[in-house]
């Protein structure tokens, strides 16, 4: 055997792979709260534009106006952890109130708007219902069926948006039910109760996506799902109710605005998926499944309306605020590559 | 776990045997009455050709399959159902060459995905989730910190936890598919050391090699698979190499073979290859006269594709330079190797051979629109022309031009690959597996075309591992991991060419 051909007698004279510093570990941990320090500094700046900016009137304004498309970032990231996206979730915000409130609201005062089939108790779970059998319709075609996430959910977006322009004709529904304005108009030990429900909502999210099995499934199914389903995971069982938990979601925040403004207009939520997931993205959520966190996403959604809110005290006109919004976001983005060390993707 | 606690009993008894296992995927047979025992406590390898049914066996001995007919049997009692993914844990588990480790997740959580600690009210203990992980991997000395991501993780270091994650489910039969295809020499030999430790605390291995050497210096017996069929099984140490390869190779069913004519000895040298080396690493330098046909042989990782690609301009290389006809190619440019007159027939024709809903005539002159046009406007009756040519001269079987290549089989396909490659009247073919996943009828076509455009004066290059790809060439060059370790003439012995790409040296044992 001549040496140039051998393979397996090379001595073992090369050191083993070394371990990655403790360093990189650290960052991996402190990735959850990279935004930190970007939120402290539009914090200061906001004090310096003006000091009204961390009055507690101003904070609990900032948290409420926050507060439903919060928890439509929430229900995206349960989604975006799997690996999948679900952009019908814009729709099923504004079609779950107003399934309930055309069959709630009653003919006789709204000029013939609704149908008044039901009694007003029926309107909550009705609004939950709508979310659950939109979550369960996309599980069937993505989960089932295997069709592409990304399409069937824009597909959904634009079907559940024309339902809810059907069924108003156009307009808006009001004289809703007492059941469906009390979550969203009231307030808790002085603090409005969406502000509650969004909160207790992340941090129930954060506890079962770090501390349970379930949760810990969507992150082994975004990062390689043949993997998970070796480990045992029924990957499609979880992608199914990932689906129908992130609807519901979708369906709550709904509820929580319509009640804020006592109203469902057709519109409702209509454009608000960009928003959504530029939150996500900014809070460290990959778009290619199995990494990010509900913290990260939270500090991204706060990170975005903090910033939002600065603008609209430094008198930022109206008209220039979508286009900062946009300019928001790439900035975001762009900083989060830089402290992150890695695309965002 | 739903299972019954699986005991292993005692040593006599073969930790697996698999009988008259039968196996269809379609039409094709990919187990034919294959079988194989493996006793308790040996390193047993199984080794085959492509093809010749080694991970369809894999598949049925860890349970991702059922085979058509036969029955696998651990420790003497049958296996359990294919459902019962726990039970089958406890028995046996693989170490693929694709990895099954959640690259987003740490060490520590991929060893006990799924079966994670928990306290009493259902939420997850990360802090004696991380002990227990350490102490497993403490326990197999796999010096690994399990906090880290899994990304982080070398091939080597991955292996060794998947294969502590493996012995963890209480398995001390373990499958090793290729375990070696992907690391270095100092890898390889810190795999064969822990193969050894483990083996003497009782573990019993199954290792795959495409590399015969490596069967030698680690394992005690061997399975030869060929062709669906098990060939024989011996002890190691009394089976020489020539007896091995023989038993590998056996009878191939050989292409009827042109009688060959060398190229005239003073042609004149057209592709002259300097010291190139390319991003993985591997070398090559070569003249290649005109009508040449001259082979680059080697298996996977190799490296003979990826001198290919850089010989074509697919592929940038670090250094070295290609000269084609006295012009110096652009290193890494594509449409200076068209310009110069390379044609190629790639790799993999689904990925970068051919646009399938486009049509034949599109893809057949995709590389050569000045023909079919003038001011970038596309004439149709000259392109449906050409198409028609071809489609006559390599006997496509499609209804016209017209056709979308996705409504041909495999062979019409790379027929068509083939014919965009000779569109632009190439001086120098180069050819990568041309013949793989085509019929014997398209493989007689396609390789006929190279003694016709050889007669032309064109150069071509048959980057294959298919012997019968290489007994058209007038020479072979063999490499092994990236080097080339050998040249055979025409008339080789398929022994001394499968023994060579497989890294053993048949006539200085």
């Amino acid at each position: 055997m001549s040496d140039t051909l051998s393979t397996g007698t090379v001595p073992a004279s090369a050191p083993p792979p070394t371990r990655p510093s403790s360093r990189h570990l650290a960052v991996a941990r402190l990735r959850d709260l990279a935004l930190v320090p970007a939120i402290v500094a539009v914090a200061i700046v906001g004090w310096i534009i003006s000091p009204v900016f961390l009055s507690t009137d101003n904070v609990l304004n900032v948290l409420q106006s926050m507060s439903e498309i919060a928890i439509l970032v929430l229900a995206q990231t349960i989604v975006l952890i799997t690996g999948k996206m679900d952009l019908s979730l814009e729709s099923t915000f504004g079609l779950a109130p107003g399934i309930a409130a055309w069959l709630v609201v009653d003919p006789e005062l709204t000029r013939g708007l609704g149908l008044g089939l039901l009694p007003d108790a029926w309107a909550v779970p009705v609004v939950l219902l709508v979310g659950a059998l939109v979550g369960a319709f996309n599980g069937l075609l993505i989960v089932r069926f295997g069709l592409n996430g990304f399409i069937v959910t824009l597909g959904m977006l634009i079907i559940l948006r024309g339902l809810l322009t059907g069924i108003s004709g156009g307009q808006t529904f009001f004289a809703l039910p007492g059941s469906m304005t009390y979550l969203g108009s009231t307030s808790w030990l002085g603090v409005p109760a969406s502000i509650w429900v969004s909160l207790l909502l992340f941090a129930a999210g954060i506890v079962v996506l770090g501390h349970t099995r379930t949760g810990r499934a969507l992150y082994a199914i975004g990062g390689n799902a043949d993997a998970a389903r070796a480990a045992g995971i029924r990957t499609d069982r979880v992608l199914w109710v990932a689906l129908v938990v992130a609807s519901v979601l979708a369906a709550l925040a709904g509820l929580l605005i319509s009640g804020r403004l006592a109203a469902v207009p057709a519109a409702q939520g209509d454009g608000a998926i960009f928003q959504v997931f530029a939150a996500a993205v900014i809070g460290g959520v990959s778009l290619n499944g199995g990494r990010g966190s509900v913290f990260g996403a939270f500090t991204g959604v706060l990170l975005l309306f903090m910033i939002i809110n600065v603008l609209t005290l430094a008198g930022v006109p109206a008209q220039w605020t979508n286009f900062l919004n946009g300019a928001v976001i790439l900035v975001a983005l762009v900083v989060s590559r830089i402290t992150g060390g890695k695309a965002q993707t | 776990m739903t299972a019954a606690p699986y005991h292993p009993g005692d040593a006599d008894r073969p930790v697996v045997e698999a009988v008259d296992i039968t196996k269809r995927f379609g039409s094709t047979l990919a187990l034919s009455g294959a079988g194989i025992m493996v006793r308790r406590g040996e390193t047993h390898a199984l080794v085959g050709r492509n093809g010749a049914g080694k991970s369809t066996l894999v598949g049925i001995l860890t349970g991702l399959q059922a085979a058509d007919g036969g029955a696998v049997a651990f420790d003497g009692r049958p296996a359990p159902p294919l459902a019962d993914r726990d039970a089958w844990r406890q028995r046996v588990a693989c170490v693929y060459q694709k990895s099954t480790i959640i690259p987003t997740l740490t060490v520590a959580e991929n060893l006990f995905l799924n079966r994670h600690a928990r306290s009493r009210a259902g939420l997850i203990r990360w802090s004696s989730l991380r002990r227990e992980a350490q102490h497993l991997l403490a326990q197999w000395s796999v010096d690994v910190d399990v906090r880290q991501p899994a990304a982080t993780l070398s091939v080597e270091q991955r292996q060794f936890v998947e294969i502590a994650r493996a012995l963890s489910f209480g398995a001390r039969f373990i499958v090793l598919d290729e375990p070696t295809a992907q690391l270095d020499a100092a890898g390889i030999d810190r795999l064969f050391t822990r193969i050894r430790d483990l083996r003497g605390q009782g573990v019993t291995f199954l290792f795959i090699s495409h590399h015969l050497q490596e069967i030698y210096d680690l394992c005690d017996r061997v399975t030869v698979f060929r062709d669906a069929r098990h060939i024989l099984t011996a002890p190691v140490a009394g089976l020489s190499r020539q007896a091995l390869v023989a038993a590998m190779t056996g009878e191939d069913v050989t292409m009827p073979e042109a009688d060959h004519r060398p190229p005239a000895s003073d042609a004149p040298v057209l592709l002259s290859v300097r010291d190139l080396v390319t991003a993985s690493g591997a070398r090559l330098s070569m003249r290649v006269r005109a009508g040449e046909v001259v082979g680059i042989a080697g298996g996977g990782g190799s490296g003979k594709v990826e001198v290919a690609e850089a010989v074509v301009g697919l592929a940038r290389p670090v250094a070295g330079s290609v000269t084609l006809a006295g012009r110096v190619l652009r290193p890494g440019s594509v449409p200076d190797a068209l310009a110069a007159g390379v044609g190629l027939v790639p790799q993999d024709r689904h990925r970068e051979g051919l646009v399938p809903g486009l049509s034949i005539a599109e893809n057949v002159t995709m590389t050569v629109p000045q023909r079919i046009g003038r001011y970038g406007l596309i004439s149709r009756a000259r392109r449906d022309a050409l198409a028609r040519d071809t489609i006559a001269a390599l006997t496509i079987k499609a209804a016209g031009p017209q056709t979308p290549v996705a409504d041909l089989s495999g062979g019409n396909q790379q027929k068509v690959v083939m014919g965009r490659a000779l569109a632009n009247d190439p001086r120098l073919l180069v050819l990568v597996t041309p013949t793989a996943g085509v019929d014997v009828r398209s493989k007689q076509t396609l390789l006929g075309v190279v003694e016709d455009v050889r007669r032309r004066g064109t150069a071509v290059l048959v980057v294959s591992d298919e012997l019968d790809d290489l007994r058209i060439c007038d020479r072979v060059l063999v490499m092994f991991q990236g080097r080339v370790v050998a040249e055979m003439a025409h008339g080789w012995s398929d022994n001394d060419l499968v023994a060579a790409m497989e890294g053993v040296d048949l006539h200085h044992v």
